[in-house]
């Protein structure tokens, strides 16, 4: 096979499992340059790639900024102001434009879910999805499997505890379901406002209770809590979804001795979590963020036709 | 002018006729009803062999957007349209701009029907402005044509309102039209809430939003006496409580539209914007529940909801795009290929849904092939493929998730007071 056999990247659930682990072997390749003085590579060079971003983010769009400039691509940042009462130009209108400019690979994070599979039904340039409203992030969930299989060899197995606000999530919903096709048990663990029955269709187990589970997990995936949800009556107080659901340094203690602590950024400290669990060893979070931007290269050697890279190429 | 229509299959679900006859108009009437009646000169002949000779089509339920949006579609516009797809009566909401709550209101929709192609009835408005505050001037809405009252669009959220509605109404024995919909449990859903919504990241709207509200509806025309017509049923739990009120005998009637029995919330995922509408589209169970609802007749009436969008309204994030999809020209291929070819109906149970059944409910007097009455006639070769492409769509808006499917059924012919007006001259 010679690179990702596809124009996008939109969702885990279009990937094959061979996809899946394509990525995150060659990330490996891309990881590796890190630690070089010169970490710069002429994979991308006369690429151009856009980055259209439709929602405020700073970490992932520097992540994929990164990616880009790192394969030496020519880059256009494009942000747009979204609001449903002001509106610009129109997405299709803005397509247009950008197959006006001949970009190559249009990346998008957009607050609307399935903006990018319209998009990519109506352009040329490969799209990758930087986040689709609840529904995807699968960029996101490729560098956390990155991440697990690059602590503990392999996912299958593991117990992955996703907590939080599941309902408005789509780290969540990449997440389980790149960690499911990777052979893990995954609960996810919320107040039944933001844990609705339907998520039992991933083949995922729920639970209500933080204290009682956590003892089991291999993994605590902390999600972001949004402070609008409790005037949307998902939870009365901050203070009480602290007191049951966040991740405390008291309930660390109650984890398994090797637990890995994971969070998709950024983080609300004393929110959904402590201080002392977001800076202790067990903590990934920072290293999920350098993973980012290798599996991110990784996305576009493949999309570009870059062929598989072999473990030799890592040394 | 004089117009004999030959070989056909006649189907009057009234009279119950199915029978293989010739149907002689004069003068937009139906003259006679025969075996073989004879030829004489001066007359033109309509074949229709391998056909079925209904009734003229009634739509209850159509969105033709003017006053105020004639950039989307016109009443002379849509009336083509439903000419074209075998209506021969359509009766227009009132959500037009602005709302159709005054007797000038309606007159203009009769003035600018006048000279189309078939009979156009307006439904007025429940309140002033459907701001679901106080009454509209309803006698003076009758006055002026106005054949129901509805705030089609949005609920009657108070339930006061509702209720004097219900009430005030009865003295014109005409049926109140709920668009069913608990505003407060659908705000901001874009598609049925479920798997599918879960799944895709959208925010969904329960079916109990509309069910709610159909409860409440029905305990209140109880409380009245007054004519209740439930708009666009979707959910099964919707029939449930119909069935119920039915049992009791209340008046209540109800509609469904073809998408319901078409489609499930599975089509948001491939068509975007062009399967989003309101109510959503539901589950296979859903669907399933309304099949078996027109099969009993639980569900009086099949209308359309024909809401015409431009394309670049659609063409936008589904989240931004407006609900609401074109149904007039894929009705008839939907009612035969659905129902009939898959599900069994025979052509009396499809029918009577968009001819004598709707006519009941609104007191109009057609919807049925008898001697001496008015010449509505629509005739359809159940056989013949339609493929809904953009020749085949002859409204301006193609907004329909229908697109580039096959079915079977095809209009031949709509006659309209006795005179043909599709195909077009």
């Amino acid at each position: 096979m010679n690179g990702l056999q596809r124009k996008d990247l939109l969702d885990i659930q279009s990937l094959s499992t061979e996809e899946i682990l394509l990525i995150c072997n060659s990330a490996k390749y891309f990881k590796a340059l890190f630690t070089r003085s010169i970490k710069t590579v002429p994979i991308l060079r006369g690429k151009t790639v856009c980055l259209l971003f439709y929602e405020p983010s700073t970490r992932t769009r520097i992540s994929f900024e990164l990616a880009a400039k790192r394969l030496s691509a020519d880059l256009i940042n494009i942000a747009v102001q979204t609001s449903s009462v002001v509106k610009g130009e129109s997405l299709i209108d803005t397509v247009h434009t950008l197959e006006a400019y001949k970009a190559d690979f249009i990346v998008m994070r957009h607050a609307a879910s399935l903006a990018p599979h319209f998009l990519s039904r109506n352009i040329k340039s490969s799209v990758i999805n930087a986040g689709d409203g609840n529904h995807a992030h699968p960029t996101q969930a490729l560098l956390d499997a990155y991440s697990l299989i690059e602590k503990r060899g392999d996912i299958e197995g593991l117990h992955i505890g996703i907590v939080g606000d599941i309902l408005h999530s789509r780290v969540a919903r990449s997440n389980m379901e790149i960690f499911k096709r990777l052979g893990a048990r995954v609960s996810l663990i919320g107040p039944p406002t933001l844990v609705p029955d339907e998520f039992t269709m991933y083949a995922v187990d729920i639970y209500y209770d933080l204290n009682t589970i956590l003892p089991q997990l291999d993994v605590v995936y902390m999600l972001r809590i949004q402070r609008e949800r409790q005037q949307g009556s998902f939870f009365p107080s901050i203070h009480e979804y602290h007191k049951r659901f966040a991740l405390t340094n008291e309930r660390l203690k109650r984890c398994k001795n090797n637990v890995i602590v994971m969070h998709p950024g950024p983080i609300n400290r004393g929110i959904e979590i402590d201080d002392e669990v977001a800076d202790s060893p067990y903590s990934i979070i920072n290293e999920q963020v350098t993973n980012g931007v290798a599996v991110r290269m990784a996305i576009f050697y493949l999309l570009a036709g870059g062929a598989p890279l072999d473990e030799k190429e890592v040394e | 002018m004089t117009l004999l229509i030959k070989n056909g299959r006649v189907i009057d679900p009234l009279s119950k006729l199915d029978r293989y006859c010739d149907i002689l108009i004069n003068e937009g009437t139906i003259v006679a009803i025969d075996t073989n009646i004879k030829q004489q000169r001066n007359i033109q002949i309509v074949d229709a062999q391998d056909c079925i000779v209904l009734p003229g089509l009634v739509d209850m339920h159509v969105h033709f957007r003017e006053p105020g949006r004639e950039d989307v579609e016109t009443i002379a516009g849509g009336s083509t349209v439903a000419a074209k797809s075998g209506y021969t009566s359509v009766c227009t909401m009132p959500n037009t701009n602005p709302v159709i709550d005054s007797q000038a209101l309606v007159r203009y929709i009769k003035k600018q029907a006048e000279s189309g192609p078939i009979n156009v009835h307006p439904i007025a408005a429940i309140t002033k402005g459907s701001l679901g505050e106080e009454l509209s001037e309803m006698g003076e809405l009758i006055e002026g044509g106005a054949i129901a009252f509805s705030d089609d669009g949005k609920p009657v959220l108070n339930s006061t309102t509702m209720r004097r509605a219900l009430e005030y109404s009865r003295m014109f024995n005409v049926p109140i039209i709920t668009h069913a919909e608990d505003s407060t449990l659908s705000s901001g859903g874009i598609m049925n809430e479920g798997n599918n919504s879960i799944f895709l990241g959208l925010k969904g709207i329960p079916k109990e939003a509309e069910e709610i509200m159909i409860a409440r509806d029905i305990l209140l025309a109880r409380l009245t006496k007054g004519r209740l017509h439930i708009a666009h049923v979707s959910s099964k739990g919707s029939l449930d409580i119909i069935a119920m009120a039915k049992q009791h005998s209340l008046s209540v009637t109800c509609e469904t539209a073809p998408h319901y029995f078409s489609l499930t919330d599975d089509a948001i995922a491939d068509h975007l914007a062009m399967a989003k509408m309101n109510p959503p589209l539901r589950t296979e169970d859903d669907r399933k529940a309304i099949i078996e609802g027109l099969r009993t007749g639980l569900i009086d009436v099949i209308a359309t909801d024909h809401a015409p969008h431009l394309s670049h309204e659609k063409m936008q994030e589904i989240v931004f795009a407006p609900f609401g999809i074109i149904g007039l020209e894929t009705a008839v291929p939907l009612i035969i290929t659905i129902l009939v070819k898959e599900n069994g109906f025979d052509y009396l149970q499809a029918f009577e849904k968009v001819t004598i059944n709707p006519c009941k409910i609104l007191g109009i007097n057609r919807g049925y092939i008898k001697e001496g009455a008015i010449a509505d006639i629509t005739i359809v070769n159940p056989g013949k493929k339609v493929i809904v492409d953009n020749n085949f769509i002859i409204s301006r808006c193609k907004n329909t998730p229908f697109l580039g499917r096959e079915f079977f059924g095809l209009v031949t012919h709509t006659i309209c007071n006795g005179k043909i007006v599709y195909p077009f001259r």
